[in-house]
């Protein structure tokens, strides 16, 4: 009989662990769906990127409250997990607090430091929702975060409030129970924060207190499952994907946009003078398409971003158009490529890895045209990305789509485009007159 | 006055140490010529050995690019790598922070790898080397503000070159609310400039100029013939243009130099 919690969290924990790795797979394997692309240079340059802007968080202090406030809340995170291995090893051995005995004083400045962490992880959580629920910054009331968005946010928020109070009543009733001398629970830890939760108990009878903090126990780690399986539907990937998606991220100037190698490789051939100009045309694949119209003609570090995009809306908030009202929003650009990107992958799961089309694209069934058009190429989304994430390019990307396969550019940029052509200048003047300048007025 | 060519400069076997880059604004738009002549007037008091392009320059792509038309954009771009790599062209100079970074960053891929400097590195390494020397006259004390060019700015990470300028001339460099990293674009940029904005409650170069008139400016500086155009339009339509000049980082040394 003294086996079965044992084996029940044995059962608990394989089930929590199993349904992340698929989910993580599932993650993996739709970002697998992007074109190649080579990010496997520069190594030690990525290491320094992602060490940081990952690790570090130095982007994330530009804007300085909501910057220090994510930090508790993510060394927080970091930290009171190193305790849920010893949950997990007491889980499994039915052990209780199995480490204190061979860390001693440390084990007891340890929990010490967790409790304070939690706390302070606790006062944060419950600012950011007072941000977005009483404050109501506006870069979290855009229209791109109604419903589902506004919501997962809020969860977010919720499920840590109830994991600190979890942590710390679990704590507060296993400091009651080592004061009664109960078997099992010997002595150990520092409770820092928990003793003054201990009021809320300690009416409670010996074998009352053992049932309370059971519970507790069982529902924190419980509920680090159900959160850890939570991401997948969540914006909140970005505690894992920042990693790499930090480490992938451009390394070369902001302004350097990648050239189309199968473009240069047919205006070499148009500019060529010692081509055949009656060679039969290489027949074997058909021609590749130019530009981005749904998310499989994107690389995977496109979609690697849009997985990874935690919505915060930094790059929003900065946007030159959005803050003159279009309705260009970097933010959006992202979750529209991650909720297609996860229709696209369940098509191609629920049709043995074939994609049969749904009669849907990112472009106009997702993204607009008008958003599109909006865009200045500053940069400032970019810039503002704590995780380097990059909206520029699929915008960029599904610009070049309109203009090369639709021909549906404003009426305005074709004119540019034509004088261009005809003219070498965005204007209709005359190359020929390019010097005139020179002769206009006396210059020395 | 006679501008030297490459193509009137090889013809007598020479070779410049730079080309300017002049671009199609300053070539063609009547208030980016001034900026043009500003630059020249430098180029000439430091004797430095320049030439223009002049008949054999041709867009560099870089509107196209921004547009979509990938086809375009390496049309002009392999068109011009062919000219300037005909007359062993190294080194150049522009004024335009588009021609910049095209040139920068998108035409080494293409065959055509050079030095590219924006006209404010330029203008900064003459002084650092003594060519110019610069003293404030007219705009000391005088309160200026510079307005970042995106693709000087985030795009190519330039933002001390113009202002070092700025500080030499003895005025007071006073920054607006959204500068260096996080300046506001003046709404040009991305081809914005060939086409009516999309709608919206404002326009950019309002937002733009707005910020820049926020910091009390004797005069609005920028290194971008087209932010030039916004932001003169932005204060045009706040009715400052009388009070409220937008100059070129260029002709504020050419005036401060009296040349």
């Amino acid at each position: 009989m003294t086996f079965i919690p044992n084996i029940l969290f044995f059962i608990v924990f394989s089930i929590g662990l199993s349904l992340f790795v698929v989910n993580i797979k599932k993650v993996i394997s739709n970002i697998r769906l992007g074109k190649d692309i080579d990010r496997n240079d520069r190594k030690k340059e990525r290491w320094i990127n992602m060490t940081l802007l990952a690790l570090g968080q130095s982007k994330m202090v530009h804007r300085p409250v909501s910057g220090i406030l994510h930090i508790i809340v993510y060394v927080g995170f970091i930290l009171i997990n190193i305790e849920l291995l010893e949950i997990i090893v007491d889980g499994l051995l039915g052990t209780h607090r199995v480490f204190a005995p061979y860390l001693g004083g440390f084990y007891n400045f340890l929990i010490g430091t967790f409790e304070i962490l939690a706390f302070l992880v606790f006062i944060s959580v419950i600012i950011f929702w007072m941000r977005r629920n009483i404050i109501k910054l506006k870069r979290f009331m855009n229209p791109e975060m109604k419903g589902w968005p506004k919501n997962d946010a809020d969860f977010i928020l919720y499920f840590e409030i109830v994991l600190m109070f979890l942590f710390l009543s679990m704590n507060a009733t296993d400091g009651l129970l080592q004061d009664l001398n109960t078997p099992h629970y010997l002595k150990a830890g520092a409770y820092p924060i928990s003793i003054y939760l201990q009021p809320l108990y300690d009416g409670f009878s010996q074998s009352g207190l053992i049932v309370l903090e059971r519970t507790f126990w069982w529902l924190h780690i419980i509920g680090i499952l159900i959160f850890a399986n939570y991401l997948y539907y969540s914006k909140h990937l970005h505690i894992l994907l920042a990693f790499p998606n930090t480490y992938y991220a451009n390394l070369d100037s902001k302004g350097k946009f990648k050239n189309n190698s199968n473009v240069t490789k047919e205006v070499r051939l148009m500019m060529d003078p010692n081509i055949d100009p009656f060679a039969s045309a290489p027949s074997e694949s058909p021609p590749e398409k130019f530009g981005v119209s749904d998310v499989i003609d994107m690389n995977w570090v496109q979609l690697l971003n849009a997985y990874t995009c935690t919505e915060c809306g930094r790059c929003t908030s900065e946007c030159p158009a959005n803050q003159t009202g279009k309705k260009l929003s970097p933010r959006k650009i992202m979750m529209d490529t991650r909720d297609r990107l996860v229709e696209v992958g369940e098509n191609y799961r629920k049709n043995k890895q074939k994609f049969i089309p749904d009669g849907k694209e990112l472009l106009n069934d997702y993204i607009s045209t008008e958003e599109l058009w909006a865009c200045t190429s500053c940069n400032a989304c970019v810039e503002a990305c704590p995780i380097g994430i990059d909206p520029l390019s699929i915008i960029m990307d599904m610009r070049q789509y309109l203009v090369m396969e639709k021909s549906s550019a404003p009426g305005d940029l074709n004119n540019m485009m034509s004088n261009i052509e005809n003219n070498g200048a965005p204007w209709p003047f005359n190359n020929q007159d390019r010097l005139l300048w020179a002769n206009e007025d006396q210059i020395n | 006055m006679q501008i030297p060519t490459l193509a009137s400069m090889a013809a007598e076997g020479k070779k410049p140490d730079v080309l300017f880059w002049v671009g199609c604004s300053g070539s063609f738009d009547e208030r980016a010529k001034k900026i043009t002549k500003a630059f020249i007037k430098i180029l000439n008091h430091s004797a430095i050995s320049y030439a223009v392009l002049g008949p054999e320059e041709s867009c560099t792509g870089d509107p196209a690019k921004r547009s979509g038309n990938e086809f375009l954009f390496q049309m002009q771009a392999i068109a011009n790598i062919e000219v300037m790599n005909a007359y062993e062209v190294t080194k150049i100079v522009t004024t335009c922070p588009h021609c910049f970074n095209t040139l920068k960053n998108e035409y080494p891929e293409l065959g055509g790898d050079y030095q590219v400097q924006h006209h404010t590195q330029f203008l900064k390494k003459l002084l650092d080397d003594g060519k110019i020397t610069l003293e404030g006259g007219s705009f000391k004390g005088k309160r200026i503000t510079f307005h970042d060019p995106c693709y000087l700015g985030r795009a190519n990470k330039v933002y001390e070159a113009p202002r070092d300028l700025i500080k030499k001339l003895d005025a007071e460099l006073v920054e607006m609310k959204n500068c260096k990293s996080k300046g506001l674009c003046c709404g040009a940029g991305g081809a914005q400039m060939f086409k009516e904005p999309e709608k919206g409650n404002k326009d950019i170069n309002i937002e733009r100029t707005e910020q820049a008139i926020d910091s009390k400016p004797d005069i609005i500086a920028t290194g971008c013939p087209f932010c030039n155009t916004m932001m003169t339009d932005g204060v045009k339509n706040k009715e400052k243009e009388d009070s409220l000049p937008v100059k070129d980082i260029a002709e504020l040394i050419a005036e401060a130099e009296d040349l």
